[in-house]
């Protein structure tokens, strides 16, 4: 693939990226992240 | 000399960075964690939540949180942001921005005897890392549930050495009601971080050329991303010093731009011909710690 073109599709991949990221930020999962990471994980530790 | 200022900092950076997101001192000494609202961001490289001194997010960890069995809700803004990531610097966050990747490096700088595998089982286990992704980051916390619904982080729970080092670690050691809980989870996954730091002594980044998740998720995006390596036929002498500084066992010439190159810089530095450069949308630069170059 010519650069211009791999620079056109990482180009049109990145505003997919930013859009799914701005779609999930308005539906809350933020606070899901924060719920999660804010208590100790026990699964993650090793001990849940 | 050169070659040797941009490796102290890229050293620099990846300390740099493991001391900033992890400054959390408070939780080091309490053996609680932070729970304040950079948490709701994730950083870009492997560092577990539960690490008593983590002001960020794990990334692997918050999208398993998000992924969720009963309603089938899938994680827009961890992946979005973590392809946008790739997309721009491609596995540079391994190289540059890991605190899991910093502490391999150094454990392979102890002075034993090199373990070597072989190109081909090698190239074979550097799939490994794309299963994990797919089956325990993906398939697995998006699809199963247990009989009460509960889905589960199955790549935290069960492989990641990184929560195990920098959260299990010293949370069991300052708190002994977690002490008390260890069981066979602990145990099997102290086993794991074990093997780990043991093939880190040995094999440069064990854990990163064959299983970890988040530097296949960013490979990925290798060929396409912004942040790209240029090599200059013309430029080039084809003496393969490139190859032979390669941590991570790229074939520079063929395939500059490789799923396995962590953007080091190594080949960069290591080129007798300055053949080799960094390259953006609208720049280029010989090494790391040089200026930027406009293109012509």
């Amino acid at each position: 693939m010519k650069r211009k073109a791999k620079l056109a599709l990482a180009a049109l991949l990145l505003a997919l990226a930013v859009a799914s990221c701005l779609f999930g930020v308005s539906r809350g999962e933020l606070k899901t992240v924060h719920r999660k990471a804010s208590t100790v994980c026990l699964e993650c530790i090793g001990i849940g | 000399m050169r070659g040797k200022h941009i490796a102290a900092l890229r050293k620099a950076v990846q300390a740099g960075w493991g001391v900033l997101s992890n400054a959390y001192v408070t939780g080091f000494i309490k053996g609680t964690i932070y729970q304040g609202p950079l948490k709701n961001f994730c950083v870009p490289g492997m560092n577990c939540y539960s690490c008593p001194g983590a002001l960020g997010s794990c990334p692997i960890g918050a999208m398993q949180s998000i992924f969720d069995a009963r309603k089938r809700r899938f994680a827009f803004s961890v992946v979005g942001y973590l392809a946008a990531v790739g997309l721009l610097v491609g596995r540079f966050v391994c190289g540059w921005l890991c605190v899991f990747g910093l502490i391999q490096e150094l454990l392979y700088k102890i002075p034993v005897p090199k373990l070597k595998i072989a190109e081909k089982p090698d190239r074979a286990l550097r799939y490994v890392k794309y299963a994990v992704l797919l089956i325990l980051v993906f398939a697995l916390p998006f699809f199963w549930r247990d009989s009460l619904g509960i889905g589960e982080p199955f790549f935290c729970k069960f492989l990641c050495p990184v929560g195990t080092l920098e959260g299990g670690v010293p949370l069991v050691l300052l708190r002994q009601e977690l002490r008390s809980a260890v069981g066979f989870l602990f145990r099997w996954k102290l086993i794991l971080l074990i093997l780990t730091v043991l093939a880190s002594v040995f094999i440069h980044r064990p854990f990163c050329k064959y299983l970890c998740p988040l530097g296949a998720f960013y490979s990925l995006f290798q060929k396409i991303s912004f942040l790209r390596l240029k090599l200059d036929g013309d430029r080039c002498v084809s003496c393969g010093k490139c190859e032979k500084s390669c941590p991570m066992e790229v074939h520079v010439k063929s395939d500059p731009n490789s799923a396995e190159c962590i953007r080091c810089g190594a080949c960069v530095r290591s080129c007798p011909a300055g053949a080799l450069s960094f390259s953006g949308g609208a720049w280029s630069m010989k090494d790391p710690a040089g200026g930027l170059a406009k293109k012509k």
